[in-house]
């Protein structure tokens, strides 16, 4: 387990002072102009060295990513984007930095624009968060007023932020569809290239990172590459935190070194699998867009990108939601279809009626009213989304339904079975969502 | 996507508050000369507040007129983001969470308290209290199951502690938001994993625990908050 001395989140669950006074009796804003006096270059290659990986889904490397700001141009100003539009089923680990200790974000939002030397930061909070928003707004005045960020404070790089609130769309969430709607639009995702670090807001170069990875910057760059890097199995560096819903006996968010085994996650944080081991079914452990591992590939499995790859799924934002033997698996898979369906921006054909078509096939079968035919045709349908829209949401909606076919086909095979030994002309329930 | 159109029976007219019309100017003022657009959230969060958290139309078109928008774009932006109510909604609104690891937790049953007190999805009730709707993950899933009502979270819901919610607000007695079962925030239950050498296992008695501080103390009791 690991040990609270290398912990970052040292006031995760708010037993602390959220405030300025209560960050810094933490250690935060410790010096942080020395670490500003060492340059930009030591800050990007720090950053590499530590092998963060990004915290928002995709996993990319957080230094490689500062490293493709182009060159400074006085007639277009460079910008950082922190995205903090937490929406992805499973996932509330975001809004815990924002509310218990929102000054890691602040001084590793100024330490990124300095890397990356971006004058303006835009933190773009989900609409939702509102009591969140409120202690951002509170701590960023409050580093204001302590000189901390401003057109003249302490650090002598020039920085401003400002936090912008959403109004409910999980689709801004995606990178260049959180431009656009920074921007005033629709939040419809752009076509890569150009890549934010050429064309972002404002037509500037920009980079958008993760709440996370921002706000574990100043700890990584006070401490040593070398004692990140030294938590996690190779290429999965660092701690991480996991938040652990379902199933559980005590759901919760936990900071943990990256390649913990599940098992190990689970008895010593959340008090065990309800029911106890046995009756494990299946765990999502990467929030909604990846797909189920079932309960015997993933109990001995480390928790990092790569391994969980390797079982056909993904660490994501390593939201964990656990499913025990009590639960309607292809229910809680429709589910997901529809949140899918109704977070579409219907911007691309093959998502925007895809996911709908998907959710509609799930609702029968998971009555079993459908014919076992129908099981390969969803699949395939599977396949002609995912890769054929300009975002990853095709994807993320097309996953979830793919590794519920590759594990519980059965299951779904049993109910239509059921059903065909017992057909009746009752619609079939969770239709009326479709009048929406 | 999903289906959202403007109400049927629309106000006259709308006009900013003076004192919202400062708060426009500021929301402005954040975003580069030029890029005022950036600022239709905030102006149309502002109308959506000011008019009894719904959005006429007739605020639609006054935010094109101040920022300089073709007033589709403005309606356009109402209709795709989901939390600007188009219609009217009741004092106190529902946001009930029914995503997957809600549902995991018991969202059913919490749903069925809303159909059996306040009726139908996106209906309000006669005394003008409540209405509900569902919708998707709101981000606090290790205190499921949930539901936002007005500006406030309320987690780790049962039917029981449910009900009792509702029937203060009812009754305009004080509640409190945060989890019903008087966790802090997302730690688990019954004793801190980690960090007890700041907190103790108990989160309240370490050497970090801050008593003084408005961070610290749990919010005390208060009516759903009418925020501005």
């Amino acid at each position: 387990m690991l040990d609270d001395k290398d912990r970052i989140f040292l006031n995760l669950y708010g037993f602390g002072d959220w405030r300025l006074r209560g960050a810094q009796a933490r250690g935060a804003w410790d010096d942080t102009k020395a670490l500003i006096d060492k340059g930009k270059d030591w800050i990007i290659n720090e950053m590499k060295a530590s092998g963060l990986r990004g915290r928002g889904g995709a996993g990319f490397p957080t230094g490689l990513k500062w490293s493709f700001m182009p060159k400074p141009d006085p007639a277009r100003p460079s910008y950082l984007v922190v995205n903090a539009d937490e929406s992805e089923p499973g996932t509330c680990k975001d809004r815990e930095i924002m509310r218990n200790d929102p000054h890691l974000l602040i001084e590793g939002s100024l330490l990124a624009s300095f890397a990356m030397q971006a004058h303006a930061c835009y933190i773009y909070i989900r609409g939702e968060y509102i009591l969140e928003y409120e202690r951002l707004i509170a701590a960023v005045e409050e580093a204001y007023e302590a000189r901390l960020i401003g057109k003249d404070n302490i650090h002598g790089w020039p920085f401003d932020i400002v936090v912008h609130r959403g109004a409910g769309a999980y689709i801004c969430g995606e990178e260049t569809a959180l431009l656009e709607s920074l921007e005033g639009k629709k939040g419809m995702p752009r076509l890569k290239p150009p890549f934010p670090a050429n064309m972002g807001l404002y037509g500037s170069p920009t980079t958008v990172n993760n709440v996370e990875s921002i706000a574990v910057a100043p700890a990584i760059l006070r401490r040593g590459a070398a004692w990140f890097a030294s938590f996690g199995a190779q290429n999965n560096a660092g701690t991480k935190l996991f938040c652990v819903s379902g199933h559980v006996e005590k759901p919760c968010n936990v900071e943990e070194a990256m390649s913990i085994p599940f098992r190990e996650l689970i008895d010593v944080h959340c008090g065990g699998i309800r029911g106890g081991w046995d009756n494990l079914l299946a765990v999502i452990p990467g929030g909604s867009s990846v797909p189920l591992v079932p309960a015997h590939e993933i109990i001995e499995a480390p928790m990092d990108f790569d391994s969980l790859r390797n079982l056909k799924s993904g660490l994501g934002t390593a939201a964990v939601i656990v499913m025990d033997k009590s639960t309607d698996v292809v229910r809680a898979i429709t589910r997901i279809s529809y949140f899918y369906k109704h977070e579409s921006c219907g911007q691309c054909t093959p998502c925007r009626e895809g996911t709908g078509w998907m959710w509609r096939v799930l609702t029968r079968m998971s009555e079993g009213r459908a014919q076992k035919r129908e099981i390969d045709m969803l699949l395939e349908v599977t396949t002609e989304i995912e890769g054929h829209t300009i975002c990853a949401l095709g994807d993320a909606a097309a996953w979830p339904v793919q590794g519920l076919i590759r594990h519980f086909r059965h299951e779904i095979e049993k109910r239509i079975d059921q059903y065909a030994a017992n057909p009746h002309s009752e619609p079939a329930a969770g239709f009326e969502m479709a009048a929406e | 996507m999903s289906v959202r159109r403007l109400a049927e029976v629309q106000p006259e007219s709308f006009a900013f508050t003076p004192e919202n019309e400062a708060r426009c100017a500021k929301e402005i003022a954040k975003y580069p000369p030029g890029r005022q657009a950036s600022a239709v959230l905030s102006l149309l969060w502002l109308a959506q507040r000011q008019n009894g958290r719904w959005l006429p139309k007739p605020a639609i078109e006054k935010v094109a007129a101040m920022l300089g928008m073709p007033p589709i774009r403005v309606l356009e932006i109402a209709t795709f983001y989901t939390m600007f109510n188009l219609a009217p909604v009741g004092r106190y609104f529902v946001q009930f969470c029914g995503t997957t690891p809600c549902v995991l937790r018991g969202a059913d049953a919490i749903k069925a308290v809303l159909e059996r007190r306040i009726g139908p999805a996106g209906q309000v009730t006669a005394d003008g209290l409540f209405s509900w709707i569902e919708v998707e993950c709101l981000g606090a899933c290790c205190n499921a199951p949930m539901v936002q009502i007005n500006d406030d979270y309320y987690e780790d819901l049962t039917p029981e502690n449910f009900d009792a919610l509702l029937d203060k607000l009812a009754a305009g007695r004080p509640v409190k938001p945060g989890s019903q079962i008087g966790r802090r925030t997302s730690e688990p239950v019954g004793g801190l994993t980690s960090l007890t050498s700041l907190y103790g296992v108990d989160g309240r008695s370490g050497p970090q625990t801050y008593r003084g501080s408005p961070g610290y103390d749990p919010p005390s009791p208060e009516p759903v908050s009418d925020k501005d």
